[in-house]
């Protein structure tokens, strides 16, 4: 985790197919490098975050979560972006409560043509998070049971 | 069920991912991961030597898993799952780790946390695969009825080979005619062929056809359904004429005193008449009346056609109709919009008298338009002498559109011969770059030139009627900083002519939705897949094809419309297609009944079922975003491929410890 001084954030990507998964994609073929500090998962669209998902990612041992899908009004499934900022909204309440900062859970967007755009949200995430140093929730929030916080933000 | 057994692939795709993904120790960690029982490398996993060994491995190991770590699954998922599934294992028992555009390529100066990241995506698949359950593609029907949304260039195409291959077509225009764009030219590139001569035989076919139902007039109200079974709502619009007594004699139009500028058609050039059709070639030849602007609608009196009218065919009371069609596919073939240049002001269009448009031009030149193709200024009689041909207005400009509209270049080339040919005026070309693509365009480009058409290369900063110097008196001026020779220069002329871009349709977004199809950034319409599947969308049986995809000319509208119904044929020869298998379904015994679900799905799949008050998901419908699977209070909604556990599973296994092998968690 440590490596000279310098932390090396772990960041788990939620990237919904259609958009930003396509995004990364593109950044892949046309060779734009970023910080190997993303570990991404598909899901099909940002409507499909649950925002447990979020908060069992901290819970085991991400500093932080990116979670990317289509400009508002492209979402392949026309709505499913809107449904995760209504969510995302509630769930970024619940973990300022718990104070976990801002930065280390942020929604974007990317377009299937914007492998740059996606570079550097990543390249900028991974640099706010590694200021902010490890998150180690086991050590801070050792009896927080992500499903009973997860209650709290469902709809 | 007996353990899970899981077989790990990992690829070296030549250089792309050994290169700076360490192929050979991912391969051996990932043997230490719960379940796997074989790991292996592979120069190329896509070979069918790679292929080969999965099948093989499945039989002698008795895989009930597998897990390929390659490229992007949007490139050879389907593969794996084909290997799987001829070796006996069920296609969907199969899930693949990007360690190539999402690892070994972008982290190419970073080895370690190149491999590192190739581990934890490895360990995430493999933690994900075994809650995997076998899942059958889902089989329907399909109607052999096509519906063509837009009578355009592309639209006739596509409409034309259904047709012809022997299947009925409902072709729905929102004109009185079909034709779309192409109607309004008078010469197209780069063959310069008349536009009429080209296109009216292909409108007349469609009027003809058996098997063409067309509904001018009209609009697409609302789309319920499915691939292979939508039902379609359309709303003919009245146009008081009854279609089957009118024999377009054109008597009404002639006797009809009232005068309107025609904004679509003569782009606002010319004028029609409150009873009207478009132009004379028009498929139909019914003429229709405006009622906002028909004089008997306003104060009752008037009536003028119905008097000469030979064969008593106007109904002033008639009402519009509303017709329900059952459709296999859709066709989606809006067009464009012209860039509206008053909303570059330096310009001055609508300000200065002689700067014109290029839709405007392109009436002005036709011999059916409203000059009979002289090419005058707005005085209607003075010929010009210079004329200035602006490239790129509105478009690759950040502060409209960034995209290239794809035919301004051609079409400023061919209003320069015109302009040439017809008035012998002096013509200069202001472009950014030439971008003449296509077979035979960079030899009309050469063409142009030979025949003396001048081109400055940089952009128009202003054009302007405040004159400098006698030689500037009564013209416009055009602002530019040439950039070949590095100077700042000001060309006097008598025309300005706009090459305006194209853009989407001002109800794109709206029409879209409708039909299940998103916009892009540029607003147009968005293809399944920009290189490989160009004309399908995201919604199964609904194509796009022309310039409503994105800006492109005829040659290419054609290109698609025909590449549209191929597609479309192919489903209806095969009868059936069958369905990504990515569905949700609801738990009933489970379920509260609380209806959240219902209102959340953007494609009505939901329904409540009163008897049992509980939701169920029409699978033909759902379209396997998981919106209400993540909106389940009760968490009962399933997501096939994508469910709780399997994503849960997937988060606990990309937080693996790279170092070991143990959640990043515990190894704390
Ligand atoms: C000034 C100018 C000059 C050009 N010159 C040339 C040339 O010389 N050579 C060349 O190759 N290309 C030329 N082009 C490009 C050419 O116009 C397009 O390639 C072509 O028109 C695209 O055809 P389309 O069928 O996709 O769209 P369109 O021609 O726009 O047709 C779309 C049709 O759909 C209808 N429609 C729209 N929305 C709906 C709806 N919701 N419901 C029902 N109907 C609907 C419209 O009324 C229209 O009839 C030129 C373009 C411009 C602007
Ligand atoms: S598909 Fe990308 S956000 Fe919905």
């Amino acid at each position: 985790m440590s490596d000279n001084g310098t932390f090396t954030p772990v960041i788990v990507g939620f990237l919904c197919n259609w958009c930003s998964y396509r995004a990364a994609d593109l950044a892949g073929t046309s060779r734009m490098g970023y910080p190997a500090t993303l570990r991404d998962i598909r899901i099909m669209c940002t409507g499909r975050l649950d925002p447990t998902f979020v908060l069992r990612a901290l819970q085991k041992g991400a500093d932080g979560v990116l979670i990317m899908g289509c400009h508002p009004g492209q979402c392949h499934y026309q709505e499913g972006n809107y449904k995760a900022i209504r969510r995302f909204a509630l769930l970024r309440r619940t973990l300022r409560q718990l104070g976990i900062e801002d930065e280390r859970v942020q929604l974007h967007w990317a377009s299937a043509a914007e492998g740059v755009q996606f570079a550097q949200t990543v390249a900028r995430v991974t640099e706010q998070i590694r200021q902010l140093g490890p998150l180690d929730w086991a050590r801070n929030w050792p009896n927080e049971d992500p499903y009973a916080v997860e209650e709290a933000v469902h709809e | 069920m007996s353990e899970p057994r899981v077989g790990v692939y990992v690829c070296h795709c030549g250089h792309n991912i050994a290169g700076t993904v360490d192929v050979e120790h991912v391969a051996e960690w990932a043997l230490n991961l719960p379940n796997v029982v074989v790991s292996r490398e592979n120069k190329f996993m896509c070979a069918s030597t790679g292929q080969e060994q999965v099948e093989q491995d499945i039989k002698e190991f008795d895989l009930t898993h597998v897990v390929v770590a390659s490229c992007s699954p949007h490139m050879h998922e389907k593969t794996f799952r084909n290997a799987c599934a001829r070796a006996g294992l069920n296609p969907y028992m199969f899930e693949m780790a990007n360690i190539r555009e999402h690892a070994s390529w972008v982290h190419a100066n970073d080895k370690d946390g190149a491999t590192n990241k190739a581990k934890a995506l490895v360990s995430a698949a493999v933690s994900r695969v075994i809650f995997h359950e076998p899942l059958e593609p889902m089989q329907v029907s399909i109607r052999p009825e096509t519906l063509v949304v837009g009578g355009g260039i592309a639209g006739i195409q596509a409409a034309l080979e259904i047709a012809d291959a022997g299947y009925h077509v409902y072709l729905v225009e929102r004109e009185p005619s079909i034709g779309g764009h192409m109607a309004m030219f008078d010469k197209t590139f780069p063959t310069l062929d008349c536009s009429a001569c080209i296109l009216t035989p292909k409108m007349f076919d469609v009027g003809a056809h058996p098997n063409i139902t067309l509904l001018t007039y009209s609009e697409v109200e609302r789309v319920d359904g499915y691939v292979g079974n939508f039902t379609v709502r359309v709303r003919k619009k009245a146009g008081m004429v009854d279609q089957d007594l009118c024999t377009g004699c054109g008597s009404c139009w002639e006797s009809c005193p009232i005068r309107i500028v025609d904004n679509v058609f003569e782009a606002g050039l010319g004028h029609r008449k409150a009873i009207y059709r478009p132009f004379p070639q028009a498929v139909p030849k019914y003429p229709v009346i405006d009622v906002p602007n028909c004089t008997y609608y306003k104060s009752g009196k008037c009536r003028m056609c119905e008097k000469v009218c030979p064969t008593n065919a106007i109904r002033f009371d008639m009402q519009d109709e509303v017709v329900e069609l059952e459709v296999g596919n859709i066709i989606l073939t809006t067009g464009f919009k012209l860039f509206d240049a008053r909303r570059v002001p330096n310009y001055g269009y609508g300000r200065l008298e002689n700067v014109f448009t290029s839709l405007e031009f392109e009436r002005l030149t036709n011999a059916a338009g409203p000059t009979e193709g002289k090419i005058v200024l707005r005085d209607g009689e003075t010929p010009p002498q210079s004329v200035a041909i602006i490239h790129c207005v509105g478009s690759r400009d950040r502060n409209y559109n960034t995209h290239c509209s794809a035919i301004c270049c051609m079409s400023s080339l061919k209003f320069a011969h015109l302009v040439m040919e017809k008035t012998g005026a002096q013509v200069y070309n202001f472009y950014i770059d030439m971008r003449p693509l296509h077979k035979g365009y960079e030899e009309f480009y050469h063409r142009i030139m030979d025949e003396g058409a001048q081109f400055i290369r940089g952009k128009v900063s202003e054009i302007t009627d405040a004159a400098r110097s006698p030689e500037e008196d009564g013209k416009l001026v055009v602002v530019c900083e040439d950039t070949l020779i590095g100077q700042q220069r000001r060309v006097p002329v008598d025309m300005v002519i706009l090459a305006a871009g194209l853009e989407p349709r001002a109800d794109a977004q709206a029409v879209g939705y409708m039909f299940g199809v998103g916009c892009g950034d540029t607003g147009f319409f968005t293809e399944r897949h920009p290189k490989l599947d160009p004309v399908a969308t995201v919604t199964e049986g609904v194509f796009i094809a022309g310039a409503c995809q994105g800006a492109k000319d005829i040659p290419d509208s054609v290109a698609q419309g025909a590449a549209a119904a191929a597609r479309v044929l192919g489903t209806i020869s095969k009868r059936e297609v069958a369905l990504e298998p990515i569905r949700a379904t609801i738990d009933e015994e489970r379920c509260s009944g609380c209806r959240i679900c219902n209102n959340m799905c953007p494609y009505h799949a939901i329904d409540f079922i009163e008897e049992k008050g509980v939701s169920r998901v029409n699978p033909a419908l759902c379209k396997g975003c998981g919106t209400c699977v993540a909106a389940c209070p009760s968490q009962v909604i399933t997501g096939a491929h994508f469910t709780f556990d399997q994503l849960m599973a997937e988060i606990d296994g990309i937080l693996v410890d790279v170092l070991s092998d143990q959640p990043i968690v515990e190894a704390v």
